[in-house]
């Protein structure tokens, strides 16, 4: 059953082929071509293309693994001086490998639903029909991961390599839920150097194996452990950063990685802490009467990713060093508990799980994709507790209606809103929502008739021409509320369990 | 004994996890979902110079009809190239268009602009035109679909799936979802019709059913195939009434459908009726003997025997009259019996055979027209579930040379393989015959016979001499299943026992 539900996904995901994709589809193409034609050295500093590599360095091999395929296919897509080159080949190739290569995710998802369940059935006492129901959780908890409608639209839609990542990170935490915490560092870090946003949930494992792992007994401090982690990252980051340090060019690599001139927002708002800011700076503006800078505003195109700073007016800017002070600051108390609690591997998952929508609300330059940093780890906890769950249909659909604005393309209407249908309503067959409280509810009701206003009632009423800004505004804005209150909820949960 | 059950159901347990979440509403969220999904991918003769394909003639009969009055819409003229997609639908079809043109007028008007539009393709167009298919199958096939299995299931009650899965079968039946949404046609427009004309008939509306099927043979002309059943069974009703009750009773019920049908089609063709001219060039266009007696590849009799014997060299009017005896000969035996025990379940049977043999054997067949077998196919799938989606997958193979022209590869394979999979996980909840397994590995066979075949066709070049090999292996190895699925559908017409009170 369960293999044919990957068959049924790839499938889905074939059929999603043509589909609009974004610039993010270009910049993968160049990478494929700059990691093709360009010894490793310029990898980091290829000028031909505005969109220079910036991940980590086992992802510039990944595209340079994928190129070798690619010359079979279409080596045109190869040149370096073919820009926004898209031929059927191309984007059948491309599609191709995101499609191939989530069979990872597949992988990652099975093994972590088994060792969830597994888990759960060593805390619970043992019922008689629990063999039935740890099938079904198993099978359940697979669908929700394999089925991610977020993870759908912005892999197979809007374009990018999420799928495999999360299959890897999910591959370290059922490591980690099974105990073997070497060999879950080793996943985390290949991880890490395939895509640093995973940093986020660094914490999350540093204190939880220091503390549960480095602790024989929980009180005897075992030194070789220690010793034999640390090893462990270094030298994973040795083998991926080791060609660049050799090269001389690791302070490029850095500078690639950690881009601080991006603005505090992305150009469409991700629903955190700063879109709620940025709001409230607008909103003062508008009481001062003070119309220009708004029509500044209405220039930027969403769909570029490129820098551009948003100024506040009124409001004190942020810095970057403000967002990573804020971001520490309130990922201590969830670190401290996960410190102080006996070592249950589901209360590292829930700490996880608040690092990533911590590092979210407060992060610089945060993308809306990043909200599945909480979401996935979030989707195994859904049978241990009314909370966890409760919080995971909300999030999952706050998520998914989030990325709404980058796939604005007419045809991509339906697609993105039918999946949003079919997710809510397979939720609500499988009782998900039955622990929302009224608020809760209405709040997610809410999203439909906002659907309606911000992509269609716009149109029909021609303001996308006056207010173009204005619908994203209101979509950031609906959202962060959401995303601030599942924020506090659960952390309050987690630090009074 | 109760082992076997538990380790039966411990087997499907997630089958039966999934039959309490999948119900009817999201099965139907998921269908349109599908329908939309192969919406995304190319329709036929995209960027095809001169003559493109299906999706220009549905857009050249709406710059047609709304540019010119309905006098000049079926006849030669300098606005109108008969030669170039001129309108070959009954008059239904020709106002649907003019429907469509109105509103593409008001939203895109350059599309519908006469002459100069020709070819008009945009990403914008090509968007509405997928809406104005969804719409009408949204208001017309599927609840079309919905109301015929509530009926059915209100009258049959031995079934072997329940009306969810049923309706999901129907809904997810990837023939006519490729070639609506992908190939471009509004098939959903006539077989919903004649859908609906079926439930009304089981929900005992008469008149009703009158109205729907003479709307349906008056959207597309292909409904005839349908029609002889309707004629036998009521004829074979109107008999029965009077042999029970009386002779009046009989002539007011044949009056009323007599009167029903007239009247309908008197409507439909008002404009047109008033000069015998008009109504014999519509004829003519709608049935042209010009045309040969089958195009490209299709998998029925004439194309098999084509390989053998050379029949394009017979003159048309000669082939129409032979093609017209063998039909007629091989519908006898299952319009007698309808005619003979008119119940509605010998009904769905009949209109599967005869739909079956006009398929095999009349004049001028389209790959597409299998369609109008699917659709009766899948209305009794419920009493026979594993012969009926076997059918059903091979319909679907039977039009791979035209999905792979019209570059629709992909969404077949995938339609196909979700197909498969939701039938196969049914089939685990459906009660077990007993000695079922050597009918599976036939049918694993022919399956997999097709799916050898496509994959062929993909991967080997055929030779120089044959360029049309693949297709026509194709045809041939689809044909030869029909025709052996006609005698089957046939035998359990003929011998399935009514029970002489349950006659209708």
């Amino acid at each position: 059953m369960a293999s044919s539900l990957h068959v049924v996904i790839t499938c889905l995901k074939l059929l999603l082929l043509p589909s609009y994709y974004s610039t993010d589809f270009e910049v993968h193409r160049n990478w494929l071509a700059t990691t093709y034609s360009l010894p490793v050295s310029q990898w980091y500093s290829a000028k031909h293309s505005e969109w220079t590599i910036d991940y980590p360095p086992l992802f510039a091999w990944f595209e340079y693994f994928l190129a070798q395929i690619a010359a079979f296919v279409d080596y045109d897509m190869l040149s370096i001086h073919n820009h926004n080159y898209s031929s059927d080949a191309t984007i059948f190739f491309q599609r191709f490998s995101v499609i191939i290569t989530d069979f990872v995710f597949y992988y990652g998802s099975r093994k972590c639903a088994q060792s969830i369940v597994l888990l759960m059935k060593s805390t619970k006492n043992k019922k008689k029909k629990y063999l039935d129901e740890s099938k079904i959780s198993v099978f359940v908890i697979e669908l929700l991961l394999t089925a991610n409608v977020t993870l759908l639209l912005i892999d197979h839609v809007h374009f990018q390599y999420n799928g495999f990542l999360f299959g890897i990170l999910l591959i370290s935490i059922s490591h980690i839920l099974k105990g073997e915490n070497y060999r879950s560092a080793v996943w985390f870090t290949i991880l890490l150097n395939f895509k640093h946003i995973y940093l986020y949930l660094a914490p999350a494992y540093f204190v939880y194996l220091l503390r549960h792992f480095c602790f024989k007994k929980k009180i005897r401090f075992t030194l070789i452990r220690l010793i034999n982690l640390g090893l462990i990252v270094l030298s994973v980051t040795a083998i991926s950063f080791g060609p660049f340090i050799f090269n001389g060019q690791i302070s490029q690599v850095f500078k690639q990685l950690f881009p601080f001139k991006r603005g505090l927002s992305h150009a469409y708002w991700a629903p955190n802490f700063w879109a709620l800011y940025n709001t409230a700076d607008i909103g003062a503006k508008v009481i001062y009467k003070d119309y220009d800078l708004i029509k500044n505003n209405n220039s930027v195109s969403m769909t570029r990713g490129l820098v551009q700073e948003f100024e506040h007016t009124v409001l004190p800017s942020i810095t970057p060093q403000i967002t990573f002070i804020l971001t520490i600051v309130f990922m201590l108390p969830c670190l401290y508990k996960l410190w102080k609690s006996n070592s249950n591997p589901i209360d590292f998952v829930r700490c996880l799980v608040l690092c990533g929508l911590t590092s979210f609300m407060f992060g610089w330059h945060v993308h809306e994709k990043a909200l599945l940093l909480a979401v996935i780890p979030l989707t195994l906890l859904i049978f241990t507790s009314t909370n966890d769950c409760s919080m995971f249909s909300m999030l999952s659909i706050i998520s998914t209606y989030s990325v709404f604005p980058l796939l604005f393309k007419p045809f991509e209407f339906i697609t993105k809103s039918l999946l949003l249908i079919v997710n809510v309503s397979f939720l609500y067959n499988t009782d998900r929502f039955k622990s929302l409280n009224r608020i809760e509810k209405l709040y997610l009701i809410s999203l439909g008739p906002l659907l309606l206003l911000t992509d269609v009632a716009w149109m029909v009423l021609r303001f996308d021409q006056k207010y173009p800004f204005l619908p994203l505004m209101l979509t950031s804005f609906h959202n962060s509320t959401g995303v601030f209150y599942c924020w506090i909820k659960y952390y309050l949960y987690y630090i009074c369990q | 004994m109760s082992l076997y059950c538990d380790t039966m159901i411990y087997k499907n347990l997630i089958p039966i996890y999934l039959k309490k979440v999948f119900n009817e509403k999201l099965i139907l969220m998921i269908a349109v979902l599908f329908r939309w999904f192969v919406s995304l991918h190319d329709y036929s003769g995209k960027s095809k110079t001169p003559m493109y394909g299906d999706y220009e003639a549905q857009r050249h009969w709406m710059e047609v009809t709304i540019s010119l009055p309905t006098t000049q819409w079926y006849f030669n003229s300098s606005d109108n190239d008969l030669l170039y997609w001129g309108l070959d639908y009954p008059p239904l079809t020709a106002y649907h268009s003019y429907l469509n043109g109105l509103v593409f007028k008001k939203i895109l008007p350059e599309s519908v602009q006469l002459n100069t539009s020709r070819g008009f393709e945009s990403k914008f167009h090509k968007l509405l035109m997928r809406y104005s298919v969804l719409i009408v199958d949204l208001l017309i096939f599927i609840p079309a679909v919905y109301w015929f299995f509530r009926q059915f299931f209100k009258i049959k009650n031995n079934n072997q799936l329940s009306q969810t899965m049923i309706i999901a079968l129907t809904l997810l039946y990837p023939g006519i979802i490729l070639i609506d949404y992908g190939h471009f046609q509004y098939n959903c427009v006539s077989l919903g019709l004649f859908v609906a004309s079926v439930a009304s008939m089981f929900a005992n509306k008469t008149i009703l059913t009158c109205i729907l099927f003479s709307m349906a043979l008056n959207y597309k002309q292909m409904e005839l195939y349908h029609a002889l059943p309707f004629f036998f069974y009521y004829i074979g009703f109107v008999y029965e009434i009077y042999k029970k009750r009386s002779f009046f009773k009989a002539l007011k019920t044949l009056s009323i459908l007599v009167l029903s049908v007239t009247i309908t089609f008197l409507l439909l063709w008002l404009p047109f009726i008033s000069d015998p001219k008009q109504m014999f060039q519509v004829i003519h266009r709608i049935f042209p003997l010009e045309r040969g007696v089958f195009e490209d590849k299709v998998s029925n009799i004439w194309c098999l025997i084509n390989v053998l014997y050379k029949l394009r060299d017979i003159n048309n009017q000669t082939m129409a009259t032979i093609c017209l005896l063998t039909t007629l000969i091989s519908v006898l035996p299952t319009c007698l019996d309808l005619l003979k025990n008119p119940s509605k379940i010998k009904f769905l049977l009949s209109l599967i055979n005869c739909s079956l043999s006009f398929f095999l054997f009349s004049f001028q067949v389209h790959e597409k027209s299998i369609l109008l077998v699917a659709i009766p196919v899948l209305m009794y799938a419920p009493q026979n579930a594993f012969v009926c989606t076997w059918f059903l997958s091979l319909t679907t193979f039977s039009m791979l040379p035209l999905l792979i022209r019209d570059n629709l590869l992909i969404p077949f394979i995938s339609l196909s393989l979700i197909y498969f999979i939701v039938y196969n996980n049914i089939e685990k909840l459906m009660l077990q015959n007993k000695n079922t397994s050597k009918l599976h590995l036939l049918r694993n066979l022919s399956l997999l016979g097709c799916v050898i075949l496509t994959f062929c066709t993909l991967t080997l070049k055929p030779p120089q001499k044959y360029p049309h090999l693949w297709p026509l292996f194709i045809s041939v190895y689809s044909c030869v299943h029909f025709f052996l699925f006609l005698i089957y559908f046939n035998f359990s017409q003929l011998m399935l026992n009514i029970p002489k009170k349950k006659l209708y």
